[in-house]
């Protein structure tokens, strides 16, 4: 026991000396918090749009107020001819064009119909929706406006409730998977590295050759890394709660366990990984390359699996973040409880003893 | 047997069809300083990690200090020291960090860490760098501090592999005076090297060639036999007829 304890406290002096490590460690979390939390907001605001006025009546002056007191749009300049268009696109100073045509008012009055046209940038497929989506709805308002007492024999109207994020709080849907992410780099990319650097020093020889026992020297390895990641938690709820307004509607101690058991998970994949590996470039690439591109694509946080073909939705069930997403999900948003994620929780066990297991096993055959 | 260090007889490891060790066999007595000597390819890497506990050899038999390499690698572990040719502390310590260390992962109490690890310091003279990192220490000045760590607990036999790699001759020297030192205070000292001059310095010295042990005695003796003024001819004369390539 006392040797383990020289040992952690070895590794915690090569943490704290290296500034890569630390830097990895704790400006690594925030940065990705801050990043996810205020820069990849999913929300579109402020977009560029030029309006084309061929017609110069009341209402399409009306339209335009609105289109201008809205929010989500800043109105450039006016196009003045058709041409103007596609420079304007092509230069990326606008995202979306409406054109009224001539006697477009005259058409409402007299046809009972008119037409808009309105082109979007779909370069960007996200934007472009959301977009028209909006221009839609502002038309449609003006529309109720003109005949408020129109009535139709029936008339159905959806009551739409965003359940568990009711205030379309973007960072809620980043935050589980951005946790997932940080375990994945501090966890497995830092833990195998430690690991391989011993092996590319030679100091590894002669811990092999020391009394301590080769399982002792995984799990001193390993034990700094899982309190690190522990206080990394800490702050990324911290962060999460103060800064991006996100609540924990569950549980904090499941939440917590749950954690730990991820993170476990992680430090195994970590110790697999460098047994695997000789040089830390290549235990970096692999826990970057394996481990955080499917943690971002294919977990579910940044794309919906169910939209995947079967092959990926298949590959999506191995990774072990897939089901530490859901699990934080159901804690952190909905405030679930064991219940509900006791089969996730068993997976991610089941993964984390067979990688534990096999690593163990791995690093024994590399003796004799 | 109670005055052997280590013991081979007809030891042999094969990977597959090769064998990289084949059938050696030798004693070294307690406190002597034998020389491990082969070229690249020869099998001496092979052989001292089997002796360290660190693989299991195919056939034969084999003790060190009075274990047997099949059912007792702990209790050899516990009883010698290492040292390699690459080196073995680490960078990002202090000098007492890597002595701490490597004493308590060897189970040497606290307190008598403290007190030697000073009185260490002493006698190599390095009392103002003693809360420095170890990287910043020129490398000649590293070895010798690998090899103080590396019988710092004590050990029944120190395994140095090419423990002089790359240092200049004037330390050379002084890291043979420790090892010396080392062998006078009954540590037996199993040593690999390329230089021929530290040959010398052996008590007795084996060379292996293809995998066997090609001669193994006192230079002096060994010198006399193959009619030859330097151990430098002596190697060649046995290495040249090796039908191995350099791996």
């Amino acid at each position: 026991m006392k040797r383990l304890l020289a040992f952690i406290r070895k590794e915690f002096y090569h943490v704290f000396r290296d500034k890569r490590t630390l830097l990895i460690l704790f400006g690594l979390p925030v940065a990705q918090i801050v990043l996810f939390g205020f820069a990849l907001s999913s929300e579109v605001k402020n977009i560029g749009i030029a309006i084309q006025d061929n017609s110069h009546d009341i209402h399409t002056e009306k339209m335009i107020q609105k289109i201008q007191s809205s929010s989500y749009f800043h109105v450039e300049n006016p196009i003045l001819n058709y041409n103007d268009i596609e420079n304007r696109f092509k230069d990326g100073s606008i995202k979306c064009a409406v054109i009224f045509p001539t006697n477009f008012g005259s058409d409402v009055q007299r046809l009972g119909g008119a037409k808009i046209q309105v082109i979007a940038d779909a370069s960007d497929p996200n934007t472009a929706t959301i977009v028209t989506n909006y221009l839609n709805a502002i038309i449609r308002d003006y529309q109720q406006e003109l005949n408020p007492t129109a009535k139709l024999n029936y008339q159905i109207i959806p009551e739409l409730r965003q359940l568990y994020n009711e205030e379309q709080n973007g960072s809620l849907n980043f935050i589980p998977g951005v946790i997932a992410l940080i375990f994945m780099i501090v966890s497995t990319a830092l833990t195998s590295v430690s690991v391989v650097r011993e092996k590319e020093l030679g100091t590894m020889e002669i811990l092999l050759v020391s009394p301590f026992k080769p399982i002792m020297v995984l799990i001193a390895k390993a034990i700094p890394f899982l309190v690190l990641s522990i206080i990394n938690f800490v702050i990324i709820i911290f962060l999460s709660v103060y800064l991006l307004d996100v609540e924990i509607k569950g549980n904090f101690l499941l939440l917590f366990a749950e954690s730990i058991l991820f993170i476990i998970t992680c430090l195994s994949l970590g110790l697999l990984i460098s047994n695997v590996t000789n040089s830390q470039q290549t235990a970096m690439l692999i826990s970057m390359m394996g481990m955080m591109v499917p943690t971002l694509i294919l977990t579910g946080f940044m794309f919906p699996i169910e939209n995947m073909p079967w092959i990926f939705q298949a590959i999506s069930h191995l990774i072990p973040s897939h089901y530490y997403y859901i699990i934080v999900k159901a804690v952190m948003l909905k405030g679930l409880g064991f219940s509900y994620i006791w089969k996730e929780t068993l997976i991610l066990a089941g993964m984390t003893v067979l990688l534990l297991t096999v690593s163990l096993k791995k690093f024994k055959i590399r003796l004799s | 047997m109670e005055n052997k260090a280590i013991i081979c007889k007809d030891l042999t490891k094969q990977f597959g069809d090769f064998k990289a060790v084949d059938k050696i066999s030798f004693e070294v007595s307690e406190g002597e300083i034998f020389g491990f000597l082969g070229a690249n390819g020869a099998g001496k890497t092979t052989a001292m990690r089997i002796l360290c506990g660190l693989s299991f050899p195919t056939s034969g038999e084999a003790s060190v200090a009075g274990f047997d390499v099949y059912r007792q690698q702990e209790k050899i572990k516990k009883n010698i020291g290492y040292m390699s040719q690459k080196f073995s502390l680490y960078d990002n310590l202090t000098i007492l960090e890597n002595i701490e260390f490597f004493a308590g992962v060897y189970g040497v109490s606290r307190p008598e860490i403290k007190e030697r690890s000073r009185d260490l310091i002493l006698t190599l003279g390095l009392e103002k760098e003693a809360k420095k990192l170890v990287g910043g220490l020129p490398l000649g000045w590293k070895q010798k501090l690998a090899f103080s760590v590396a019988v710092f607990h004590r050990p029944k036999i120190v395994f140095l592999d090419e423990p002089t790699g790359g240092v200049d001759p004037i330390t050379r020297r002084q890291f043979w005076e420790m090892i010396y030192q080392a062998a006078a205070e009954g540590i037996t000292v199993f040593v690999t090297t390329h230089y021929m001059d530290e040959a010398e310095y052996c008590d007795r010295i084996s060379i292996m060639v293809d995998g066997h042990v090609a001669a193994i005695d006192s230079p002096t003796a060994l010198k006399k036999r193959f009619n030859a003024v330097s151990m430098d001819e002596v190697f060649y004369e046995l290495a040249r007829n090796a039908k191995r390539t350099l791996d």
